[in-house]
């Protein structure tokens, strides 16, 4: 297939493109949260400023709504309103909604949210007090365990034994458009339109709290400017918000859109992690035992943590063999904003540790990183932590030419080289390389996507145009532009005459969520199905030619003439999924094939620390991935390269401030991501292991490239460190201030 | 929010005079950088009177006299960035215009909006103060010239008068032989200063040559003139630490949102160290 510009960048690029926000709605009324001033306790009173003539607002709160008081998702445990008591800072209590937004802003300062305070968690990683315990009888969300082998023995028999705890703090996705939605009834249909991933989790939510069937609620995205997860689970929040409010105001529309420092504040964030290895390997350095102890803090609800643990703790081996694995997972409730979903799902929590980790057993027995890693890494017909045989639809890829692949990109040996002679003479720069191998299993764990049930309906239009109608949400990842090129090599056709439908539960089948690096591996697959159904189709009852036979011209010729015959109606076909046959999954006892396949990938990074400041800055970067048939290059590069960038933001400068459970950094000047002159130049390269089962033959792209740059850049810091300093980083972010504690506790303070 | 419009020097000054007699706040408002950035979280907070100077054209030039350049109060870092003798004759005010925000904000805020937000992180005035930079004062009784290094009482307050308004800031041309800036931020660019410092030293012999200003570091933007007793006293330094007993007592850092106190002392010294090694090594 040829490269294809995406069909939504030149509105984007020009700023045609609509957000909600600049969408004017007549007749609106904007939305307001008042929210929790407390991390937890009783709401003792909700008090109006009797100033304010409240007789012009709408008002909401957890008595207007008519069904549960329940965010629809894996438990039902998080309130759409408080009811009661508060959980963390900045829960939505009550809902305002008014024509003026600037009297709106001050009617919200003018509610008095009063709470009888109740001790909260703030730190996950201490066990709870009794008077702390709001779930189970210690607060865990879920547990989880992966057993292979026999750990404690492989432990006791090992040559060496190496240990390390690793930690990785809160990220902002800091998508460019704040989360906004807007809610109308038309008729009896809620309507509810906005930025969002998933357009059939916001159905769900809003048929469960407001005791509808889907008939009665119609969900639409609107051009949506990025997720990478963010806006996986909370649109659904938003978009009960408003319909509650609009239901209250009588149906009129109510747009609410957050600001950024609010965005920030209250809406879900990476789950912060603690992971501790206890790694035992025998005298030529082969892994013999990996023990890994994987805690999550999962904020104060359940949300997604019990399968952001899943992903975490599948991942957490690595992409190496080892015989004897013990895994255990533990997601704990605090009381923070809940964690939610954040691209790489748990997955680069746990491969930051894991990363880290081989670099210090390798330092540890006296070898060098790349050689040890040569030496675990999974060979194809070895197993998994799961036991997951890798071969077959999973295999095909050789990891270790994968890493030299990367190794040349990245300029490995010259760039070691060079560091090595740099440190020797500069005053007071340090360069160093680091290297990470990192895999990930696209779309849902083990049976998720059986359960999942994901369907896509093409159809031929009148003009003989075809139009994909999935549930796949375009936010920014290129979704529209592939789906057509694999539609369009599906039909025959230019990728310019297939019409791909916008999301909008009315009109597209639920084709899943657009999630889990899912969407041209799974729902890719199911557009060519379909295709291939809708060929069958006309051409047995159509044109009289064979089945498959139609393609391009002969294709649209037979739909062209299907409408002549058939007026009012479409000729039309639905794909299913199946799964790979084969494919097999114990979810309780987390054993067997927990992905059908994965995408593999292995990155360099080449670091300079700035003694004085003890500022790292990364100077060049390569990244060389398996994510099977590449659809689209250019988007595919933009992918890993946007990863990249979120990823050495995450190793190096994000990090979330609390104070008493509330993030006080909730603005851009504070929370300090990535500019162009932060990040280096990211050399790409893909290697190209077609899998049988995905859309075109690709695997999953958008989570991968999020997992292996951190310890990449933190391996590199400790390579341009460790020599001569003893500084060994194991936290991230690796702010300068934290570096510069390091190395003085490596080195008692000393100048430079 | 009230805004009053003045069209000149005269008027805004009377504007001032009339608002503190009656006991109003009235700020005067240049780019409205330091304002924006708050919009909309803060507006409640921000809620008052302006004196927007932006059609005061009085304000507006960058002049060259014999002995000095005169930044009038409207005039930009942007303004500066684009008049090639200032890089030549004062490079560290070109070194620190671009290292303020981005273009964008480069292009509407003013050096003097800058002195008078009076933030201890201020990117404008470290350089300002180090080439003894002078603050003139308008008001209807008439005009002073207050310099720099004497404007700030404490954190967030200053000298003027609420009836004053700054209307140019007076660079004396002098030559030097030492001239640095270096502004440590939370990144490479687009970033509020964690650590900075403006170092001076006028050519020639005799005493009060050196000029060391710091931000980020203390209640204001600070002279740091224990360290510049120090150097002029013609000690020799031999590490970070050698600057550290003096620092101490110039600059008094604290925890906050973007770096910590420790921090803040540990890389001062360093900064100051380094910059002297690569620019003068006749000190260190």
């Amino acid at each position: 297939m040829l490269p294809m510009h995406r069909l939504e960048g030149l509105a984007k690029l020009t700023g045609a493109e609509r957000y909600l926000d600049d969408e004017p709605i007549p007749g609106c009324l904007w939305g307001m949260t008042v929210r929790s001033p407390v991390s937890r306790g009783r709401i003792t009173a909700v008090k109006f400023d009797p100033a304010i003539d409240w007789s012009s607002f709408i008002v909401v709160d957890h008595r207007d709504i008519p069904g549960p008081n329940e965010t629809y998702l894996i438990e039902n445990d998080q309130p759409v309103l408080a009811a009661g008591c508060v959980r963390h800072v900045h829960e939505p209590v009550v809902l305002i909604a008014h024509e003026d937004r600037r009297l709106l802003r001050r009617a919200v300062a003018g509610v008095k949210v009063e709470v009888d305070p109740e001790p909260p968690v703030l730190d996950y990683r201490v066990p709870p007090r009794a008077e702390q315990v709001q779930r189970g009888s210690d607060n865990t969300i879920k547990s989880l365990r992966i057993a292979k082998g026999d750990v404690e023995r492989a432990l006791a028999s090992a040559a060496r034994v190496i240990e390390g705890e690793y930690q990785t703090g809160a990220q902002e996705h800091i998508y460019i458009e704040p989360n906004a939605m807007a809610a109308w009834v038309e008729g009896d249909v809620v309507v509810v339109r906005g930025s969002m991933q998933c357009p059939y989790y916001v159905l769900n939510a809003l048929k469960h709290a407001l005791g509808r069937d889907e008939r009665r609620v119609r969900v639409i995205q609107a051009p949506t400017g990025g997720g990478f997860g963010g806006k996986e689970d909370y649109p659904s929040t938003l978009a009960m918000h408003a319909a509650l409010l609009s239901l209250k105001a009588g149906g009129r529309p109510v747009k609410i859109v957050y600001d950024r420092d609010e965005d920030m504040a209250a809406t879900t964030k990476r789950h912060p992690s603690r992971v501790r290895h206890t790694t035992g390997v025998d005298a030529d350095g082969r892994l013999t035992a990996m023990k890994i102890d994987v805690l999550l803090d999962g904020g104060a609800y359940v949300t997604l943590s019990p399968v952001v643990l899943s992903r975490g703790i599948i991942h957490a081996c690595g992409p190496y063999f080892c015989p004897n694995v013990l895994v255990e997972g533990r997601v704990v409730l605090s009381n923070s904003v809940p964690y939610g979903a954040f691209r790489g799902f748990g997955a680069p929590q746990t491969q930051f540790a894991c990363e880290r980790h081989m670099d210090r057993v390798a330092g540890a027995i006296g070898m060098d990183p790349v050689a040890f890693r040569k030496l675990n890494l999974l060979r194809d017909g070895q197993t998994t932590a799961t036991g997951q045989t890798i071969g077959g639809i999973s295999g095909g890829t050789d990891r270790v030419a994968l890493l030299d692949r990367a190794l040349k990109l990245g300029a490995w040996e010259e760039r070691r080289e060079e560091a090595a002679a740099f440190n020797l003479t500069h005053p007071y720069l340090r360069r160093g390389v680091g290297v990470s191998c990192v895999w990930h299993g696209a779309g849902f764990t083990g049976n998720g996507e059986v359960y999942l049930d994901s369907k896509v309906q093409v159809a031929g239009l009148a003009d003989g145009r075809i139009e994909v109608r999935a549930a796949s949400t375009e936010m920014g990842q290129g979704t529209s532009t592939v789906f057509a090129q694999i539609a369009a090599a599906a039909a025959g056709y230019d990728a310019g005459e297939i019409v791909v439908a916008t999301p909008d539960t009315a009109v597209v089948p639920n084709s899943g969520p657009t999630v889990a690096s899912r969407t041209v591996m799974v729902v890719g697959r199911l557009i060519e199905k379909a295709c291939g159904e809708l060929k069958q189709k006309l051409g047995t009852r159509g044109s009289g030619l064979g089945v498959g036979g139609l393609n391009g011209d002969s294709l649209r010729r037979a739909i062209v003439e299907w409408h002549a015959r058939n007026p009012g109606r479409e000729p039309a076909a639905t794909a299913t999924f199946e799964p790979p046959p084969g494919v097999k999954f114990d979810d309780e006892r987390y054993v067997g094939d927990a992905y059908a396949t994965y995408a593999w990938g292995a990155c360099v990074a080449h670091v300079e620390v700035d003694l004085r400041t003890c500022a790292a800055r990364v100077l060049d970067f390569a990244s060389v991935q398996d994510i099977g048939r590449v659809i689209n290059p250019v988007l595919a590069k933009g992918q890993v390269q946007g990863g990249v960038v979120q990823a050495i933001g995450w190793a190096l400068l994000e990090e979330c401030r609390f104070r008493d459970g509330a993030m006080v950094n909730n603005q851009l000047t504070n929370y300090i991501i990535p500019t162009a002159d932060d990040v280096p130049p990211i050399e790409v390269e893909f290697v190209e292991v077609p899998y049988a089962h995905g859309g075109g033959g690709a695997k999953g792209v958008g989570e991968l490239p999020m997992d292996g740059p951190a310890p990449a850049v933190l391996n590199a810091i400790a390579d341009a460190m460790g020599r001569e300093v003893g500084a060994d980083p194991m936290t991230i972010p690796m702010t300068p201030e934290r570096l510069m504690t390091l190395v003085e506790a490596a080195e008692g303070a000393h100048g430079v | 929010m009230k805004v009053h419009a003045p069209a000149t020097v005269n008027e805004a000054c009377e504007m001032l005079a009339r608002a503190a007699a009656e006991g109003r706040t009235l700020r005067p408002l240049a780019g409205g950088t330091d304002l924006l950035v708050h919009w909309p979280s803060k507006s409640a907070a921000h809620e008052g009177e302006y004196l927007d100077l932006s059609g005061v054209s009085e304000l507006r030039p960058l002049v060259w006299r014999d002995d000095a350049l005169v930044l009038g109060a409207l005039t930009t870092y942007w303004d500066v960035v684009r008049e090639a003798r200032v890089a030549a004759e004062l490079p560290l005010l070109n070194a620190a215009a671009r290292q303020v925000g981005a273009v964008q904000i480069q292009s509407r805020g003013t050096w003097a909006g800058n002195i008078a937000n009076a933030s201890p992180a201020a990117d404008g005035v470290p350089v300002l103060m180090a080439y003894d930079a002078g603050v003139a004062l308008r008001s209807s009784g008439g005009e002073r010239v207050v310099p720099l290094s004497a404007f700030y009482t404490g954190y967030r307050a200053s000298v003027r008068r609420p009836d004053e308004l700054i209307t140019a800031i007076e660079v004396p041309i002098r030559s030097r032989d030492v001239a640095v800036f270096h502004k440590v931020g939370p990144r490479r660019a687009q970033a509020i200063t964690k650590i900075g410092v403006a170092i001076t030293r006028l050519a020639g012999s005799g005493a009060d040559r050196w000029r060391i200003v710091a931000n980020s570091v203390a209640p204001t933007v600070v002279r740091c003139r224990e360290v510049e007793r120090l150097l002029d006293s013609g000690a020799r330094i031999t590490s970070a630490g050698g600057f550290m007993p003096a620092l101490q007592a110039d600059i008094s850092p604290i925890d906050d949102i973007r770096s910590t106190a420790a921090y803040r002392r540990t890389v001062m010294g360093r900064l100051l160290y380094h910059s002297l090694l690569g620019a003068c090594s006749s000190v260190v």
